[in-house]
């Protein structure tokens, strides 16, 4: 029988084909690259608006501290009275005014920035930190300590973290690459569930409410419409998800050359995302080292391996529960009690996942990245900081063998609520249809 | 020859009893109804001989052969409750259908567009099926519950949603598919068209059957032995005073002024004909069978008060 088939082709062609689809291929890469971009474009163009800030310190610790840049330029107004300076801030003279109280004999602790716009966060960090190191020299000073000697002392401590495997093979790991990596993932398999899976639900519901159902059905055993529909749209999501990494890697790589070729060494300065790896990082040979070490210690195989079965088979546990779902849609507000038990567990798993990431190994971690409702987040939490094989096989195979009795319960539950109207469901009712012949 | 043979089907929704044994026999090449009031149980037995749900007991054989997959592409269902892909177009939707009837691609646009210009929908193909009116909607359906050539048909209120016009059309199309050697099954309300289309029928009602036949039949057990006797004449007292002396004659003016109308419940009128001559103009004679309505309500009704 060729019909699944056919069932299968017009959910893929018909979702294809949506303008929407098309946006959000589109549309997806271009957001994540802007992620990458715009800080990058902000970084490049500042400077444009010049803040002037000024300067009341009637305290008069900090009247040379603070030095000029290219975003801000600090102007000293000795003698003013700071209301006659927030006058000016008021007129747009300054953009802002700094005030810092006078103090009697004790160390100043406070200061006020008069503004009528929003304070940038970067001006607000730096004045307190030259004020914090201003007032820590000082009181450095007073203890009779150098703080010359201090900045002397401080030392940055390059902490190895090497793994060793029962054969005693040592691997270093970078725990950083490794938490984006696994929030990275996870997320998004958690956002593919929800949002295919949603579509599986939205189709079932179309046809019921449509009535197009019984004619389908009068062809089609509803098991193989079912299916037909979680498929056809499972390629939906792979054809989505090929598209952005495609499209996504062509611009990045576009973008990386664009930047290569006009701010040389731009990005090596490190101003915009410090662990950020980018094009220019290859030039300079330590990167290359670094990068390739990082690369070295994550197993991409398992990865790219574990992703797709996990993404794969996650979504199809889900989408026979969104199916059955779907089928019990009469008008919209009937269906949120429904659908609450199922996006539970996947709430459950992403809000998990930053636990997981601190503590991949313990059993909590792996209680969660077995329980198959759990498990598709949970586990792509875990991979990127390797899980021993069986761990991954167990859970693969107890997902697998949930997927299959879900879909013989969901089966159930879809064919007698596809033909059923205008009748309010209670979970005792739904529970009677699993023996209907 | 017996084509559908439905015997003895029973089937239970939890505690509610939707068929109780029923048996129906429909013979090939007739157009069967299958009448009910609401909740009798027909869309299920329609659900059944579609195997959208299966019997709890009993069977259903076709052509002598028990029921199966193989039957699906033989079978062409038209239901009650039905509806197209909206944002689907129509053209692509119908060949959708015909292939999950198991239709070759270019064997089922070739018919369709046969079918299509029948129905005066051609120029409709590259239409999304939401730009489309309710009775045009109703056409592409009725054409894609037909394209398989299927040998048995099942209609569902086909009817509802169409002008008189269209209905036409549509019961023209019907009886030249039971005249090509189709079986019908059709279930509606519109006890009219059960008296123009259906040979035989069924009535349904709380899941088991109470009235079987063919239609013909039915209105002769059903007969009241009903005669209309209309009289034209300028002085009406000597009829009225002829109609007290039977206890079987009703009396009743019509819209005409100087004609009278009697409707006599005796199997045997001649008496009263010959009477009748001598005092006025006879206009009309008939015979009045009892409507398939009348006999609907007639059963419906006693059988509830029965239980």
């Amino acid at each position: 029988m060729n019909k699944i088939g056919l069932i299968i082709k017009r959910e893929y062609l018909t979702r294809v084909r949506k303008r929407s689809f098309l946006i959000m291929t589109f549309l997806g890469p271009i957001l994540m690259a802007a992620i990458y971009i715009i800080p990058i474009m902000l970084a490049l163009h500042s400077g444009d608006e010049k803040m002037r800030i000024a300067v009341v310190d009637e305290s008069h610790w900090f009247e040379d501290r603070f030095t000029d840049n290219k975003e801000h330029t600090f102007v000293l107004m000795p003698g003013l009275p700071i209301d006659s300076v927030k006058e000016l801030v008021k007129n747009e003279i300054f953009d802002m005014a700094l005030y810092v109280p006078p103090t009697q004999l004790n160390i100043p602790s406070n200061a006020i920035v008069y503004s009528i716009r929003q304070v940038p966060m970067e001006i607000e960090n730096y004045i307190s930190s030259v004020m914090q190191k201003e007032i820590e020299d000082q009181k450095l000073m007073a203890k009779g300590v150098d703080p010359e000697i201090v900045s002397a002392v401080k030392t940055n401590v390059n902490l190895q973290v090497m793994r060793m495997d029962d054969k005693g093979n040592e691997k270093e790991t970078f725990t950083r690459v490794q938490f984006v990596l696994g929030i990275l993932l996870a997320s998004l398999v958690y956002m593919f569930i929800i949002f295919f899976g949603g579509q599986v639900m939205q189709g079932v519901a179309e046809e019921k409410t449509n009535r197009i159902i019984e004619v389908i059905i009068s062809s089609v055993k509803p098991f193989q419409l079912m299916m037909g529909k979680i498929i056809g749209v499972s390629l939906v999501a792979l054809t989505q998800f090929v598209m952005w990494i495609l499209l996504t890697g062509a611009l990045y790589l576009g973008f990386s050359a664009f930047i290569g070729l006009s701010h040389p060494g731009m990005l090596s300065q490190g101003t915009v995302m410090s662990q950020e790896i980018t094009a220019n990082d290859i030039m300079s040979n330590e990167s290359v080292q670094n990068i390739l070490q990082i690369a070295q210690s994550i197993d991409f195989g398992t990865i790219i391996v574990s992703f797709l079965i996990f993404f794969i088979l996650g979504y199809l546990l889900y989408a026979t529960l969104y199916a059955a779902i779907g089928s019990l849609v009469d008008n919209n507000t009937d269906s949120q009690q429904f659908t609450l038990p199922v996006t539970v567990p996947l709430m459950i798993a992403i809000i998990s996942s930053f636990y997981i990431v601190n503590n991949p190994d313990s059993s909590l971690s792996i209680w969660l990245s077995m329980i198959p409702f759990t498990s598709p987040i949970s586990m792509m939490v875990r991979i990127p900081f390797g899980v021993p094989i069986w761990q991954i096989v167990a859970s693969v195979v107890l997902l697998a063998g949930s997927f299959v009795l879900m879909t013989w319960l969901a089966a159930k539950i879809y064919r007698t609520g596809i033909l059923m109207y205008g009748k309010k469901l209670s979970y005792k009712e739904i529970f009677k249809w699993l023996n209907y012949k | 020859m017996t084509t559908i043979s439905v015997n003895e089907v029973t089937k239970h929704y939890g505690d509610y009893t939707a068929l109780d044994r029923i048996c129906i026999d429909i013979p090939e090449c007739c157009i069967y109804g299958l009448l009910g009031p609401n909740g009798a149980g027909k869309t299920t037995l329609i659900r059944i001989l579609n195997q959208i749900t299966a019997p709890d007991s009993g069977e259903v054989r076709i052509n002598d052969e028990k029921l199966s997959q193989k039957h699906i592409a033989r079978i062409g269902y038209l239901p009650e409750e039905r509806g197209l892909y909206k944002k689907m177009k129509v053209g692509e939707q119908a060949i959708y259908l015909a292939e999950l009837k198991g239709i070759k691609k270019a064997e089922a646009q070739k018919r369709l567009k046969e079918w299509f210009d029948k129905f005066e929908i051609g120029g409709w193909w590259d239409k999304k099926v939401e730009e489309l009116s309710k009775g045009m909607q109703q056409k592409v359906q009725f054409i894609t519950t037909i394209i398989h050539e299927p040998d048995i048909l099942i209609f569902d209120e086909p009817f509802s949603g169409f002008d008189p016009i269209n209905a036409n059309l549509l019961k023209e199309s019907i009886l030249e598919l039971r005249d090509k050697g189709a079986t019908i099954l059709l279930s509606t309300h519109n006890m009219s068209s059960v008296e123009e289309l259906c040979d035989s029928i069924t009535l349904v009602n709380h899941g088991k059957s109470i009235l079987q036949g063919k239609v013909t039949d039915i209105k002769r057990q059903h007969d009241t032995h009903q005669r209309e006797i209309i009289v034209r004449t300028d002085d009406k007292q000597p009829i009225l005073a002829l109609a007290d002396t039977y206890n079987n004659i009703k009396v009743e003016p019509t819209e005409i002024d100087d004609e009278v109308k009697l409707t006599l419940f005796s199997a045997s009128p001649n008496e009263l004909l010959a009477q009748l001559l001598g005092m006025g103009q006879l206009v009309s004679f008939k015979e009045v069978l009892p409507s398939m309505n009348d006999i609907f309500i007639q059963e419906v009704q006693s059988k509830n008060q029965a239980s």
